[in-house]
């Protein structure tokens, strides 16, 4: 094991590289382009053997990785906001496929108004795409997951592709510290991968996505969501086996923090959990019950893990790093709503929706303290309030 | 944990630099953090950066607003208001200039103003205006937060020897003037 300092997109390269991918496909686009360039410099250091493709869009990344994923390749590539949504056609036929593809987004507004920073909004949009989402909170953790991700994503009672999220700049280029695990610990953990259904082979020629009717298009997707399902169970066992060999574990679908007697709580996702541990301490010591859940995969949602670790909660808010236009909300709020609907959760406590960091605003301690204090404030209550946004004035309103 | 905020301007090299602080205090088994500026980078327009460095894992993923440390990297940044926005009551101020400590007025009551003329070494040693690997040297030299000899090392490696012989000339050559009560 060996300590780094390095960046999010550093960290997510070298997750890659510890992989061992047969086939990579690179297109730029700020804030990721620094994943793809750093694999291709380690290809061309003859440090890594895979093949790389510099395609001429996004659009052609995801198509050249469901050819080579169909032929039985282990494949990845990455990217943000416009180039994802540029994408976003083979983006879904890869999920539907069934496809392993490992793609990590670093997370960024979608246009318009023009922006390059950050925000969760690109990958939240394709959160019914059919793939795999998980939200990270530092640059281990991306790394971690990278890894996991194969493991995860190649099992053949499951085979999707999942996104590892990470927020721009607060991450991907964020230097800290990253330990790097052995190559053979990575190889003794990851099986190569072997595709088994559909495959695209000339020595055994199929005929793969035929114009399909109705009924059959039905059960694609009742087997994508029994896939989904199981990917459930499956993050917890992958979580505690990745413990076992490196020493490091998530939590698997989420992780409370301080969550064992708390009155009040702030639901997570990505980066901002971080800040918020340090809230949730100062609360602490000021003698408030504060705890902390974060939220790490978004598809499959983890429903039953959210009510039970919320439940005897009085007051809590789920903070959002991007909107659900429809509800005036963020959307792990809207999803964290529907899993606990007809709780007792539900009955007994208030809640609401904190949107904030939109753009590449910061999410600041001051602002989850103030956050706080609005949640301690509304103990006594019950029921859904009012979305929150921590935007400049809100710790003037909370005063 | 220690915080600090780089000032400077696109191409003065702060990225890097801050990068060979990480690093340097990850080697020594500690924990550090760098947090670019987000905007739009132009050669010459005003950039900063936050750093901190701690003895335990860092959770924080934000900027910094209270910083102990200013590191001035162009002196024109001294005038800017927001420059000094935050910073700590019994902080240190590291200026790259040609002044001495005591014809600096500044705001912030620091306790330690120092100054180092960091562009001129630069010139004179790398031939070139980017003085970052110089504030390397004030740095360690002004705050003892990362191991001297690892910074050097790592300076060699990435910049090669006439930055590394800009680092030790204005690790000393840097001035310190004690104005206060430290971190009062």
């Amino acid at each position: 094991m060996k300590a780094l300092a390095i960046t999010g997109n550093i960290s997510a390269a070298l997750g890659c590289s510890l992989a061992r991918p047969d086939l990579i496909a690179a297109y730029p686009i700020t804030p990721q382009s620094s994943v793809v360039e750093h694999l291709a410099l380690l290809i061309a250091e003859g440090k890594l053997d895979s093949r790389i493709v510099h395609v001429e869009s996004e659009h052609s990344a995801m198509s050249v990785l469901s050819g080579a994923s169909l032929a039985g390749g282990r494949t990845f590539t990455a990217t943000s906001s416009q180039g994802l949504a540029l994408m976003y056609e083979p983006y879904f036929r890869v999920s539907t496929l069934r496809l392993p593809v490992i793609m990590p987004i670093a997370c960024r507004e979608m246009t318009s108004p023009s922006s390059i920073w950050c925000g969760q909004q690109d990958a939240m949009s394709v959160r019914e795409a059919g793939w795999i989402q998980v939200y990270v909170e530092n640059n281990q953790e991306i790394l971690d997951m990278v890894i996991q991700g194969y493991k995860l994503a190649e099992d053949p009672d499951i085979l999707l592709p999942m996104n590892i999220c990470y927020d721009g700049f607060y991450l991907s280029h964020l230097v800290e510290r990253v330990e790097l695990p052995e190559q053979s610990q990575v190889d003794s953990f990851l099986p190569p991968f072997k595709q088994y259904d559909a495959k695209l082979d000339p020595d055994d020629p199929m005929a793969v996505d035929p114009l399909t009717e109705g009924s059959i298009l039905m059960q694609y997707r009742m087997s994508h969501l029994a896939a989904m399902k199981r990917a459930l169970t499956r993050v917890e066992e992958i979580d505690r086996e990745y413990a076992q060999v490196f020493g490091r574990s998530y939590g698997g679908l989420v992780e409370g923090y301080r969550m064992e007697d708390a009155e009040i709580a702030l639901v997570t996702i990505g980066s901002m959990t971080g800040t918020a541990r340090e809230a949730i301490d100062q609360a602490r010591s000021n003698g408030v019950r504060a705890g902390l859940v974060k939220v790490r995969f978004m598809r499959p949602f983890p429903a039953e893990a959210l009510r039970n670790i919320l439940a005897g909660v009085k007051a809590w808010a789920v903070v959002d790093r991007s909107v659900s236009f429809g509800w005036n909300c963020g959307p792990l709020f809207v999803e964290t709503e529907a899993a606990i609907c007809g709780s007792d959760l539900a009955r007994n406590s208030s809640y609401f929706s904190a949107i904030g960091g939109l753009g590449g605003t910061d999410i600041t301690l001051d602002l989850l303290l103030g956050l706080l204090k609005k949640v301690t404030g509304n103990k006594r209550q019950n029921g859904k309030m009012e979305t929150v946004w921590l935007d400049e004035n809100f710790l003037g309103r909370v005063e | 944990m220690k915080e600090i905020r780089f000032h400077g301007r696109g191409g003065q090299g702060i990225v890097r630099a801050a990068h060979i602080i990480v690093h340097a205090v990850v080697e020594n088994g500690g924990y550090a953090q760098f947090v670019p500026f987000f905007g739009v980078e132009r050669k010459g327009s005003p950039v900063y950066g936050f750093l901190r460095i701690s003895e335990e894992e860092i959770h924080l993923k934000t900027q910094v607003y209270r910083p102990e440390l200013l590191v001035i990297l162009d002196e024109t940044l001294l005038d800017v208001p927001d420059t000094f926005a935050g910073f700590l009551k019994g902080g240190t101020v590291l200026v790259n200039t040609g002044r001495d400590p005591e014809e600096l007025v500044l705001p912030g009551e620091p306790a330690r103003v120092a100054v180092v003329n960091s562009t001129l070494i630069a010139l004179e040693e790398t031939k070139r205006d980017i003085p970052n690997t110089a504030m390397l040297g004030a740095f360690c030299r002004v705050t003892g937060w990362a191991d001297w000899q690892i910074v050097k090392k790592l300076i060699s490696e990435s910049f090669g020897p006439e930055n590394t012989a800009a680092a030790e000339r204005a690790y000393s050559q840097v001035r310190i003037q004690h104005r206060g009560d430290i971190n009062a």
